[in-house]
């Protein structure tokens, strides 16, 4: 049976630039939170959100220049040019740009967004209103649609095996990694660049949100106290942005070429609630299955589980998907570690389960479990450890990583140490 | 150089983020350039709007080189 391990990442987070500079902000118990600055958000009500640092590069900010020519970024929305930054960043990592015709062809990219190029489409709309159709540029279409980065990206390196994308609201991160993983098992490809970007911090984006009633909006003047996963306080998550990419790569191939191996991709997991558009099932039933299923995959019981990277966006939801672990894990939820790093890094939607996917990794390469920030008052009494405001150093084999969308569609992806 | 000349060789520039020196009499967008057809596309656009006339379509596809566009715009505005 062909194996698929992880050999490169790369993040743009509401943090930091970079995957060690997000990764020490995490384990810091640093939040990425505060007031809007991309536009004026006086008017919704919610003020507050998870942007990316824009800067000059250095100190872990993003400077657009390192990523993408001035040119070619005005002709894509800003969920492609984060997509493309994390891309560029994994790749370099795997230390993968092969320059033969059969590993271009073996090659292949399947990153996903959970709305893609929503402000351009906003902006767009509204020129047209006010100006006319003549007046819509030639790379709106091609700056907005949700499978560009994966064209992107490919057309940057060559890359010419499968070309894919993946569109599951805030499940779309796990389930690009899941299937890349997926593609390379089958044969299909040897290498998959895979992940997730979204760029939703707009006026349309927050107002689409706080319409739904799914957005916190009530700590304007404690932005970064506002994404609080479990606890007693939480009113609703905080949107984020930012990228997150892997390489993935059959093992025998990544040993032979002597590739830095971070952890193994063992088990996926995928299901439906068929319940409602936007709330998870109140049992968390559908939350189970699918946990059940990445575990079956894994060939291994709930109770090697060490760490679980949660869903935990900061609602209603948390404990319900606590309930469904309580439940998976039965005796040993007592020994488990869960965190919800969505309390730092706010809710990124389509990127969401990308860069969870990659902080489960680091957990596994570091033995640590990062904390999960402004837990002072815990909703419910449980026996799972959800590291409050605090890291655990301890001992991680295997990190199951979930994510939920709107829709009612689940995926669980468990990585495992090599 | 004419105005428009200079205007328009701002746009090619800012457009196709090319070395200003490149944009000569006649240099084709696609060939000498770099641009694709969507570039010719979006660079017709800013014509348009930095001189406050219409291109159609069919006009459009002969202003191949930076010397094609600054006579059209030169005639569109003399017309």
């Amino acid at each position: 049976m062909r194996r698929v391990v992880v050999t490169g990442l790369g993040l743009v987070t509401p943090l930091a630039c970079g995957v060690e500079e997000s990764w020490k902000a995490i384990l810091e118990g640093k939040s990425g939170a505060g007031t809007i600055t991309r536009f004026d958000a006086s008017q919704l009500a919610t003020t507050y959100a998870c942007e990316v640092p824009h800067g000059d590069g250095t100190d872990g900010t993003f400077n657009a220049d390192d990523w993408m020519a001035p040119k070619e970024r005005r002709k894509v929305d800003d969920f492609i040019l984060y997509g493309v930054a994390a891309a560029e960043q994994a790749v370099k990592d795997a230390g993968w740009t092969p320059e033969d015709k059969e590993s271009l062809e073996t090659t292949g990219v399947l990153i996903g967004s959970g709305i893609g190029g929503l402000n351009s489409i906003a902006e767009t709309a509204v020129l047209i209103k006010e100006r006319g159709p003549r007046r819509v540029s030639p790379f709106f279409i091609p700056g907005a649609l949700i499978n560009l980065i994966s064209g992107q990206v490919s057309i940057r390196y060559g890359f010419k095996g499968p070309n894919h994308s993946v569109v599951t609201a805030c499940s779309t991160g796990a389930h690009a990694i899941g299937d890349a993983a997926r593609i390379i098992k089958d044969g299909d490809a040897e290498v998959m660049i895979a992940g997730g970007a979204e760029a939703a911090i707009s006026e349309i984006g927050i107002a689409g949100f706080n319409a739904c009633k799914a957005l916190s909006t009530k700590r304007g003047d404690a932005p970064e106290t506002a994404s609080r996963p479990y606890d007693a306080d939480r009113d609703g998550f905080v949107m984020g942005e930012g990228a997150g990419v892997v390489v993935l790569e059959e093992y025998e191939h990544a040993k032979a070429r002597g590739a830095k191996i971070y952890a193994e991709v063992v088990g996926y997991g995928m299901s439906g609630d068929a319940y409602h558009i936007t709330a998870p099932s109140e049992d968390g039933e559908g939350a189970e299955r699918c946990m059940k299923m990445a575990l079956k995959k894994a060939g291994v019981g709930p109770s090697m589980i060490d760490y679980i990277n949660a869903h935990g966006t900061s609602t209603m939801a948390d404990t319900i998907e606590l309930g469904a672990v309580e439940r998976l894990m039965g005796e040993a939820a007592s020994k488990v570690t869960m965190s919800s790093t969505k309390s730092a890094t706010g809710h990124l939607l389509g990127a969401a389960g990308a860069i969870e996917a990659i902080f489960s990794i680091l957990a596994i390469r570091d033995q640590v479990a990062p904390p999960t920030i402004n837990l002072d008052n815990p909703a419910v009494e449980t026996k799972v450890d959800l590291a409050p405001n605090a890291k655990r150093e301890r001992e991680i084999n295997y990190a199951l990583s979930n994510s939920f969308g709107f829709g009612g569609t689940n995926a669980s992806v468990i990585f495992k140490k090599v | 150089m004419s105005d428009v000349a200079d205007r328009v060789k701002k746009i090619v520039v800012e457009h196709l983020g090319v070395e200003e020196g490149k944009v000569v009499e006649g240099a084709s967008f696609i060939d000498d350039l770099g641009a694709d057809s969507l570039d010719t596309v979006e660079l017709v656009m800013a014509f348009e709007e930095e001189f406050g006339i219409e291109i159609p379509d069919d006009a459009a596809e002969n202003i191949q080189t930076f010397g094609d566009a600054v006579k059209f715009i030169n005639d569109a505005k003399e017309a």
